[in-house]
């Protein structure tokens, strides 16, 4: 980290962000974070979203009517080429 | 051949359980059926043969387990109920063409899973999404990009985020930033492996999910209790 961290611009230190949030270090202790509420509270919605988007995993149900769809496109996939040949 | 269908199905588990654990109706066997012996992998296995030898009843038993999750990737990437639907149908017919070509080096529902966003890219870029370049064609228009965060002090989003209202913003994102967010997270992949499958540099895949979070992070502060539109 640089000697200077401490008195990068916000828009530098933000222009570090994506590497430094996808590095996986932590950076809560960031010397510019000490002194800029600003980018602190930027980086704590960040890890605020992703990891509501990590708990976002709704399963969603397909109609029942796409498997008679597929189905009834298999059987003419079927009708032209005839069965598949596997193994 | 006709073959009978997995319309009718138990109810959902709980939202928690993996999809591919959940059973169909009019099966013989339910998938998620472990038998005394502990040989649920040994009765999929089973199944996976046979639909790969061309029994299409035991491929409707393999919709039935794996449909919600590629289901629920499809509308995920593209927002969209009507494409979403066309989408989980390309790829479970892609899936049927190339079942004998699945040998095992992965899990089946990894294997299906990445055909199936092989299938929705292919989609977007018919649609006209460009996904070499990201940064100079996948970058929105200048109204649609996150906003900065100088100058004026921000707040920091307040307790637990609204599921719907993320849901939402997640479906406003602009194709481009929405597929990277819902790749790396929401489905986990590294920022190597999206680079790998979008073609894109790993640079590019990191600072378009940093634009995406920004983005999401706009839209939840400018409307936080704003209620669903679905």
């Amino acid at each position: 980290m640089s000697e200077n961290a401490n008195h990068l611009s916000c828009a530098a230190f933000q222009a570090q962000l994506p590497q430094l949030i996808a590095s996986g270090a932590s950076i809560a202790e960031h010397p510019h974070l000490r002194g800029c509420d600003n980018c602190r509270a930027l980086l704590a919605d960040l890890e605020t979203i992703a990891e509501a988007a990590r708990q976002l995993f709704p399963v969603e149900e397909p109609p029942d009517a796409l498997w008679q769809q597929i189905e009834s496109a298999i059987e003419n996939e079927e009708a032209v080429s005839g069965p598949q040949q596997r193994n | 051949m006709p073959y009978s269908t997995p319309a009718t199905e138990p109810p959902r588990h709980a939202p928690s359980s993996p999809p591919g654990d959940q059973a169909a109706a009019k099966t013989p066997v339910p998938l998620n059926h472990v038998a005394p012996d502990g040989s649920a992998a040994n009765i999929q296995a089973e199944i996976l043969a046979r639909a790969q030898a061309g029994d299409n009843q035991a491929f409707a038993q393999l919709y039935s387990v794996h449909k919600r999750r590629i289901y629920s990737l499809c509308l995920r990437m593209v927002g969209s109920v009507a494409e979403a639907e066309d989408l989980t149908q390309e790829a479970f017919l892609q899936f049927h063409r190339k079942i004998a070509t699945f040998r095992g080096e992965s899990a089946l529902s990894t294997w299906l899973h990445r055909l199936a966003i092989n299938v929705v890219l292919m989609h977007l870029r018919k649609k006209g999404l460009q996904l070499i370049s990201l940064d100079e064609v996948m970058e929105p228009a200048p109204d649609q990009r996150p906003g900065r965060s100088f100058g004026a002090p921000d707040l920091a989003l307040s307790g637990a985020i609204d599921r719907l209202a993320l849901q939402r913003a997640i479906d406003d994102l602009p194709a481009g930033y929405r597929l990277i967010f819902v790749l790396h997270d929401i489905e986990g992949y590294e920022h190597n492996e999206i680079a790998t499958l979008l073609d894109c540099s790993i640079g590019n895949s990191k600072s378009q999910l940093h634009k995406a979070r920004l983005k999401l992070r706009d839209a939840l502060r400018l409307h936080p209790q704003q209620e669903g539109r679905r």
